[in-house]
């Protein structure tokens, strides 16, 4: 082994333990408070993704009312350089999941003030569920650079009383 | 001695500073438009297109060719000199100059004609001209290169000393030059399989989310690309110029060995938010990234007790007021001090991005470009400045021009990263303002904002005038006609300790049988599944 002073093995001591602690915090929110990250969904194949057919609900993306002020699937195209829908509205109190994918390159999707945060990558569908309690109002924004009209791509959720 | 090394040092040197001025110059314009003050029309008369395409030459000029260019050179010069010995094979490490110089005006081609505005992570489906994707291979190849040139200098050291240890600044450099090459293997495949056929036409779609993988594989551990040179340089040189010695040798070789076998398998913390990769993995990764703060704490601990023992030495006291007997009226020392500084904030941040469930909160937002300011444009840059300040000297045989603008500059990147990495840390938690974005022209900008992007345009003009003295001072030098009156000799700290470091931190077989196979558990099945199940579906958008 190697000689190591004595206030430096105190420190690397502390150090590990610090490093425990994180792992610990980690498992604890991820597992105990349920953490959600997209995992693997749907494969979808880009080039069709727009084209509407019954078995495709981005051919005609939306709200999809499933407990009428409850709960609530929102599928959302995302393309160059708008989402479509553009504003989704919601009464306050109800949980809705986000459906989201590109029909061209990467975007992002990410509702400020809230848990959603997503890549939308073509070809898989990106998918999150959250809750809005109070009557307020969201921007949705693409965070992944998509080309000169980047800045331009963002949308609204409107949460109704 | 060593005429050859050093000539060779200076042109890598030269690419990489002339590539700095020119992605640099993008940085503060790209500050002045998040407060409305736009001068791209105006550039779109020297050919600038958009906003973008002025960020994907700050990007991939600073990020991917100074940082490449100047370890590679840097590197040339700390082995031979650390190992007293010249390169075997020079014409191996020419031409790893004369590839990578070529692959940079390959790639450097389709930047300047807006033909390759996809910034440094050129994530497909968006597609390049093809030779901007071919020169970045060449760029890598070329260093691959130069690594094998260093490998072979060191076997025949090894020959001629056997049982002598390796001397810490050629191992820690040589160390690097490994995970660099193991790490691209990564970006090597996605360019080579995926990319570069379908930029050619040869195959219609490709798999973006397996094109991200790839990518990963290698952007994490190029972090440590960057950073590990600075390390060489704070372990191996620093405390010299304090004044002192190195408190803890064999720890310092510990850390370089760590680094190797865990900076590749933990790319998926940049892909926690990817909806093709399983949490498990994402989970894993994380677990994995959280390991490598050991090393950078190890470091912490040993480079600022070898500082302290300068200080001492220079007649320092006290708990804490030693750290004014250190060397600050030496632009080389104050840098990399203040780079040191810098990092602490950048790793603390570096934290929060690689936690499974803080990423949610920061992700793609200002406050990553404002983390890796701090990181790679500080810890790294102002430390590559350092040197620079010394090296620059030694290599053209010419007294640095004038030690007090050096001072002003390391002090003003100082100030001008602290104002603008807090502006972009603050924007990206409390507003979620996306990164790489042309804020000055989105509709959902807020007033809100304005605060934080005032502060963080302030910073980027501080900087721009900090680059400005940094760039009179390398100028003034090597222009001058004044001559060194003593030669400058690398800076090497001794061991505090006498003893050697034990034989298994001076042996590559344990430590690189570690690496792969943790590379094998932490990415195989997760690969191969990808692999398997490749969706080749996307074709090629061209956006800008």
């Amino acid at each position: 082994m190697i000689h190591v002073d004595r206030n430096e093995k105190l420190y690397i001591i502390i150090s590990v333990a610090l490093i425990s602690v994180f792992f610990v915090a980690l498992g604890i929110s991820s597992f105990v408070y349920g953490i959600q990250v997209p995992v693997p969904e749907q494969r979808v194949d880009p080039r069709t993704i727009a084209t509407p057919a019954p078995d495709n609900p981005f051919g005609e993306p939306g709200l999809r009312e499933l407990v009428p002020g409850k709960r609530y699937d929102a599928y959302i195209l995302a393309q160059i350089w708008s989402f479509t829908p553009r504003e989704i509205r919601v009464p306050a109190g109800s949980t809705v999941t986000f459906y989201v994918t590109s029909k061209d390159v990467q975007h992002g999707f990410r509702i400020n003030e809230t848990n959603i945060n997503m890549q939308i990558v073509p070809g898989e569908v990106s998918k999150l569920t959250v809750t809005f309690d109070e009557p307020r109002e969201y921007d949705f924004i693409c965070h992944e650079y998509c080309g000169v009209g980047h800045q331009a791509m963002a949308g609204k959720i409107i949460v109704e009383p | 001695m060593f005429a050859r090394e050093n000539k060779l040092t200076a042109w890598y040197l030269g690419v990489a500073m002339t590539a700095l001025f020119i992605g640099g110059f993008f940085g503060p314009l790209q500050k002045l438009e998040y407060v409305g003050i736009n001068f791209y029309t105006t550039l779109n008369k020297i050919g600038i297109a958009s906003y973008y395409q002025g960020l994907t030459l700050h990007a991939v000029l600073n990020a991917l060719v100074w940082t490449t260019f100047f370890i590679v050179g840097f590197f040339t010069f700390a082995i031979t000199h650390s190992l007293k010995k010249e390169l075997t094979h020079p014409k191996i490490n020419l031409i790893s100059l004369i590839v990578m110089i070529i692959g940079l005006i390959m790639a450097a081609i389709p930047i300047l004609m807006n033909l390759a505005t996809v910034l440094f992570t050129f994530y497909p489906p968006m597609k390049a001209n093809p030779f901007f994707y071919i020169g970045l291979v060449l760029v890598v190849v070329g260093s691959w290169i130069g690594g094998w040139g260093f490998y072979l200098t060191y076997i025949a050291w090894r020959k001629e000393n056997p049982g002598v240890r390796t001397p810490l600044i050629a191992l820690g450099s040589l160390i690097t030059m490994v995970l660099w090459q193991i790490a691209t293997l990564g970006v090597a495949t996605e360019l080579l399989v995926l990319v570069i056929p379908w930029s050619f036409g040869l195959v219609e779609g490709t798999d973006p989310q397996l094109a991200r993988t790839f990518f990963w594989f290698t952007g994490h551990p190029l972090v440590y690309f960057w950073l590990l040179p600075a390390y060489v340089s704070w372990y191996g040189m620093l405390p010299k110029q304090a004044g002192g010695k190195l408190f803890s040798e064999p720890l310092a070789r510990l850390v370089f060995w760590l680094f190797l076998a865990l900076s590749v398998p933990v790319g998926l913390h940049h892909q926690y938010l990817d909806p093709g990769v399983p949490a498990g993995w994402k989970f894993m990764h994380a677990l994995l990234t959280y390991s490598l703060f050991l090393p950078s704490m190890l470091t912490a601990f040993n480079v600022v007790a070898s500082l302290e023992i300068g200080a001492r030495n220079n007649g320092g006291t006290g708990l804490l007021s030693w750290v004014r007997a250190l060397p600050w009226g030496d632009p080389s020392y104050t840098a990399q001090n203040l780079a040191m500084i810098l990092f602490v904030f950048g790793g603390i941040g570096g934290l929060t991005n690689s936690s499974y469930n803080l990423n949610l909160a920061v992700h793609n937002t200002s406050w990553v470009p404002g983390h890796f300011h701090l990181t790679v444009g500080s810890a790294v840059t102002l430390t590559f400045f350092g040197i620079a300040y010394w090296l620059v000297p030694k290599l053209s045989g010419k007294p640095l021009w004038n030690r007090k603008v050096a001072l002003v500059q390391a002090w003003t990147w100082f100030a001008g990263m602290l104002l603008m990495g807090n502006g972009l840390h603050i924007l990206g938690l409390n507003f979620g303002v996306p990164r790489r974005t042309m804020i000055g022209a989105a509709p959902y900008a807020a007033d809100a904002w304005t605060p934080m992007l005032i502060e963080a345009a302030i910073g980027g003009i501080i900087l721009g005038i900090s680059g400005l003295l940094f760039y009179s001072n390398m100028l003034g030098t090597v222009l001058s006609k004044k001559r060194l009156e003593a030669p400058i000799e690398m800076p090497v700290a001794e061991p505090y300790e006498s003893e050697p470091a034990p034989a298994w931190l001076d042996s590559w077989k344990p430590w690189l049988a570690v690496t792969v196979l943790l590379i094998l558990v932490a990415y195989g099945p997760v690969l191969v599944n990808m692999i398997a199940n490749a969706n080749m579906t996307s074709p090629g958008f061209k956006v800008w």
